[in-house]
């Protein structure tokens, strides 16, 4: 590395994420730190201790990916995407099993867990793939083949099962749709999800009527500008819905296990029965109630740091991890926890920036899938822990304890630091050479 | 347009996500104080009521401990009922009311579940407390009297009752709070402040210490001590001469306004009200809808004065200078008035002036006066206001203002009652010339009584009566108590009075139970009074009524005596006034045999008259 490389590194996207990461820390103290124990920061059998050991272990990897060619990356994208799905499937073999989920290698003194990782991979593949000069993903042929990449990971850690990190994989839509994907994809997905969560509330007749007025108004309103217009889509769409609305129940009822179903029913307020819905709320319901309560009752400024009572009393279950953001709100107030969800804007804005102005394709789409990606972690777990979205258990970039979430966010990041550092030295842009 | 897609839902999902924050922190989290806060716990330090002294500094009311078993019924786990209630001396029954009482009130709180142990029940308990999750024992201190008498001052303290809880934040289930007499008035002096230690718990409840090293923590304060201006020896020695009377005595040292006795029978002995037995002890002399022991006669008794009244009358005549001293008055055996006898006198008739009047209690006299005073102006209407605004500077018609929670304003008729019975101008001076003889439309307490009578000996002002001398060795400065109130009378009009109120001693009504060496100026009264009997308006023996102050020189006690359905004033009234008087001044009394024959006297029988459904004769 020479100094014209360090000068060609996005600095802000560096600071950002050690800012990110320090303020993490900082939380995960707080909410891990015991009255009058008083021991050192270095203290590794604490959270705090070990997440700092980690934050230490970062900076060397990132040392590491900075070091190795920018080409690399790309050249290795397939291999990288093979050994993390086989380290997805190996979890079976080797794996240990937390919590249910066959989700983690135990190396001894720490767990990694391959799903982490498995983002960084697919990402990579799925940009060389798109990049590629031969696919064109506006036909089904190619499309089917880049959700191919996507699917196969999302198969093995729906096995595990963690449909959460499942989910995040859905991040690579948007970023096919920036490279072209026909809209109907997202329009289709947003349509059912809309179809799925208005006929959990409303039933599926009244959903079914209000799209049939719908579409009547719409086909009135296009005949009346143009003369002749086609009834078929319209009644292919109603059909659609109708057979759409008429297996939610089915669905829900069946295919849903029952604690997401609780989760679901506590997020649209579907159960009135009493009874359950008091046990819901001390099951699952009572992480959202305290988290939401330990947010709230920080106010403007926040009680200070180390000064959370509820931070203290341990009373937000994995606080440490998942509802870190509690933390920052208890502590840090509407000043402190607004401050984090600007600082994350900011960041995935100019991953943005950062990947429009890529000359190469294939840098562009990498970047745009690492704000895709954390953008979805951010949206699903602050939309969590503050009460808009049901619970899904996945971590906040860079601020929630754990080593492989840490390391395997790093990666993500810094090979696009890395990437984007280079693009100046793409002369030969690596597609066109091919 | 693609390009954005992304970008704008970051937007718009942060923009959300800070509303929702908005919404959470700054208008649904801001509304409680961060004390008020689940993961802390509220730890109270109660301390010691105030004692209470009586003006020669006798300890009257002093504190001792008392235990309740306070329950979290949250924090209850399964327990050996049937040992525990062995031990709390309760029902299976019981504890599960009581339990589900307390859980309603609250699973997080505490609230009392059994309360005030006696030494002995706590000593039992306390071993095995420790079984029991989710009970504790606070210890509270309970009132301990030194004294059997004056439960009406005192008052009595209690467990808040809900109301108290919702209307009064300060109070938390279980504490005490001062109900009636100066425990109700001085509440706030005599409690003190209690201290509350914040801890700190985590989501087991379990305390992990304090909360910021303890920096919002409270000591208590001590409850004050305070001085009353009551003489406990006479106050004893006035429930002893009326045990077996109904009435109220109120004596009033004229120099400062200071409640000496206060005095109503029947009363109880203090100590029922304390402890366990409270409520039981309650409900008994609440239902006792007869005798009414909880009644404080002294303060909320309205009776028509009488005679005594009539001192009254005449200082208004003079200020108002329709009579002189020597003004002579004639009384035909009553007043005559177009050939029509409105009132009879037992005086013996014929020409008086105002201290052979006064002296005499001649209601011809009386009569006279009263009328020359309402026509001394145009119409009645405005007569009756000139008179009115004299008998309220005496403290009539109104509350008197002094520093006890009950009492009564009595009642002083003014011309709209009169324009309201009988029509405007259709009216006149003999309408109601029961006026002139403290019947009629006019009631008054007896602390009115007394504190009238203070005017007189204190020719023309008063102090506003109050029990409250000192705070902590500190006299009291409240201006109320402490400056003089002017009556509407020139003192120079004051001497005839109390020269005819001195006869009544020397040769009249009282001269039977004169005092040996002390000069006493009184008055005598007779009230009639009636009562419903199956529905029947039936007349009822009178009230026996004494005001009275001495010495006539220096006055040092102002006392005012009621006895129901005592007759005479001379009979009951009259001996016990000077009996107190006598015992103030001198420390004890000379005339045995009187003493004893009013420590003895009974009105049962008459009291009984009433009820016995039988035709009954009265005024014997």
């Amino acid at each position: 590395m020479n100094n014209s490389f360090i000068r060609k590194i996005d600095w802000l996207t560096v600071i950002l994420y050690f800012l990110l990461v320090f303020i993490g820390w900082v939380n995960i103290y707080s909410s891990s730190i015991t009255e009058g124990t008083g021991s050192s920061v270095f203290d590794f059998s604490t959270y705090y201790g070990k997440q700092l050991t980690f934050i230490g272990l970062s900076s060397i990897f990132i040392t590491l990916i900075l070091a190795i060619d920018a080409k690399f990356y790309q050249k290795f994208s397939g291999i990288i995407y093979l050994l993390s799905v086989g380290s997805l499937a190996g979890v079976f073999i080797f794996g240990k099993t937390i919590a249910g989920q066959t989700a983690w290698y135990d190396l001894g003194f720490m767990s990694i867990q391959p799903a982490e990782f498995a983002k960084t991979g697919t990402a990579l593949a799925l940009a060389e793939y798109l990049s590629d000069s031969q696919t064109n993903i506006k036909y089904l042929k190619y499309q089917l083949k880049a959700f191919l990449i996507i699917v196969l990971p999302i198969f093995f850690i729906l096995l595990q099962p963690d449909p959460g990190s499942a989910m995040v994989f859905l991040a690579f839509l948007p970023v096919m749709y920036r490279e072209g994907l026909p809209s109907i994809y997202l329009l289709s997905g947003l349509g059912l999800v809309t179809l799925f969560v208005t006929t959990l509330v409303f039933g599926a007749i009244g959903v079914c009527v209000a799209v049939f007025l719908f579409l009547t108004l719409y086909y009135l309103w296009r005949k009346r500008k143009k003369k002749m217009v086609s009834v078929l889509p319209f009644i292919t769409l109603l059909l659609i819905t109708i057979v759409i609305t008429s297996s939610v129940r089915f669905t829900f009822d069946n295919v849903f296990k029952q604690h997401h179903r609780d989760r679901i029913n506590l997020w649209l307020k579907l159960e009135h029965d009493p009874e359950k819905l008091r046990e819901i709320r001390k099951s699952i319901g009572y992480n959202t109630y305290q988290s939401e309560s330990a947010i709230s009752s920080g106010g403007f400024s926040g009680k200070g740091f180390l000064e959370g009572t509820r931070t203290k009393g341990g009373f937000v279950p994995e606080q440490h991890t998942d509802y870190i953001f509690s933390t920052v709100g208890e502590e840090w107030g509407f000043i402190g926890s607004t401050a984090v969800i600007l600082l994350f804007t900011f960041l995935l804005l100019r991953l943005l920036f950062l990947a429009e102005r890529q000359k190469s394709k294939f840098s562009r789409i990498y970047g745009y899938s690492v704000a895709a990606i954390l953008f979805f972690h951010f949206m699903i777990n602050i939309g969590m822990v503050i009460g808009l979205l049901p619970t899904v258990g996945i971590p906040l970039p860079f601020f929630s304890y754990g080593g492989s979430g840490l390391w395997a966010f790093t990666l993500l990041l810094f090979v696009f630091v890395k990437l984007d550092a280079n693009q100046i030295n793409e002369w030969e842009d690596l597609t066109e050479l091919r | 347009m693609r390009k954005l897609l992304l970008s704008s839902i970051i937007i718009f999902v942060a923009l959300i996500y800070i509303g929702r924050l908005s919404y959470l922190q700054l208008i649904w989290g801001n509304k409680d104080s961060p004390l008020n806060d689940t993961a802390i716990k509220q730890v109270f330090d109660y301390p010691e009521r105030g004692y209470i002294y009586d003006r020669n500094g006798k300890l009257l009311v002093a504190n001792q401990p008392s235990y309740d078993v306070m329950i979290i019924p949250r924090e209850v786990t399964p327990l050996d009922t049937l040992e525990f209630c062995s031990l709390l001396n309760i029902t299976k029954e019981d504890f599960t009311r009581k339990y589900d009482k307390a859980y309603v009130y609250s699973p997080r709180l505490p609230s009392v579940f059994v309360p005030q142990l006696s030494k002995e029940e706590y000593a039992a308990l306390q071993e095995k407390m420790h079984k029991y999750e989710g009970f504790y024992i606070q210890k509270r201190s309970l009132r301990h009297y030194q004294t059997d008498h004056g439960a009406n001052i005192f008052g009595y303290i209690r467990e808040v009752s809900e109301y108290d809880l919702r209307n009064n934040p300060n109070y938390q289930s279980g504490e005490l709070i001062g109900i009636q007499g100066v425990e109700e008035y001085y509440e706030d002096v005599l409690r003190g402040k209690k201290g509350v230690k914040y801890i700190q718990k985590d989501r087991f409840n379990r305390d992990i210490g304090p909360y910021k090293n303890g920096s919002y923590d409270t000591l208590p304060e001590q409850g004050k001590d305070i001085q009353l201006t009551i003489d406990i020896d006479l106050q004893t020695y006035g429930e002893e001469l009326m045990v077996n009377k109904r009435g109220g005595i109120v004596a009033l040292d004229p120099a400062t306004g200071e409640i000496l006795a206060l005095v109503t029978a029947p009363s109880y002995d203090p100590s029922l009200l304390v402890g366990r037995q409270r409520s039981k002890n309650y409900t008994q002399l609440y239902y006792d809808s007869i005798a009414n022991p909880l009644y404080d006669r002294s303060l909320l008794a309205m009776y028509p004065p009488g005679s005594p009244f009539k001192a009254l009358n005449a200082l208004a005549a003079l200020q108002e200078g329709v009579i002189d001293p020597s003004t002579r008055l004639t009384c035909q055996n009553g007043y005559y008035y177009k050939g029509r006898r409105l009132m009879g006198c037992h005086c013996g008739g014929g020409s008086r002036d105002l201290v052979r009047g006064v002296a005499l209690s001649c209601n011809g006299y009386f009569a006279n006066v009263y009328r020359r005073i309402i026509d001394k102006y145009p119409t009645s209407a405005e007569g009756m206001t000139a008179w009115e605004k004299h008998m309220n500077s005496f403290g009539l018609g109104d509350y008197l203002g002094y520093d006890l929670p009950i009492g009564k304003a009595g009642r002083i008729p003014n011309a709209d009652i009169y324009n309201r019975m009988y029509g405007k101008h259709r009216w006149y001076s003999t309408t109601n010339l029961s006026n002139a003889i403290g019947q009629g439309e006019i009631l008054t307490t007896p602390i009115q009584l007394a504190n009238i009578t203070a005017v007189i000996a204190n020719k023309g002002h008063y102090y506003t009566p109050h029990i409250l001398k000192k705070v902590e060795n500190q006299p009291i400065s409240d201006k109320n108590f402490t400056e003089k109130k002017y009556a509407t009378i020139d003192s120079k009009y004051f001497g005839p009075v109390i020269e005819g109120m001195a006869e009544v001693y020397r040769n009249g009504t009282a001269r039977s139970f004169q005092v040996p060496g002390i000069e006493i100026a009184g008055k005598t009264g007779t009230a009639e009074n009636f009562t419903r009997i199956d529905g029947k308006r039936t007349q009822l023996t009178d009230h026996s009524i004494f005001v009275a102050f001495a010495p006539v020189e220096n006055p040092k006690i102002a006392i005012a005596v009621f006895v129901e359905n005592g007759y005479w004033g001379s009979r009951y009234a009259g001996p016990i006034a000077s009996i107190m008087i006598e015992k103030y001044l001198k420390g004890e009394v000379t005339r045995k045999d009187l003493e004893k024959r009013m420590l003895e006297a009974s009105l049962q029988e008459e009291y009984a008259k009433p009820y016995s459904g039988k035709p009954f004769r009265i005024n014997e």
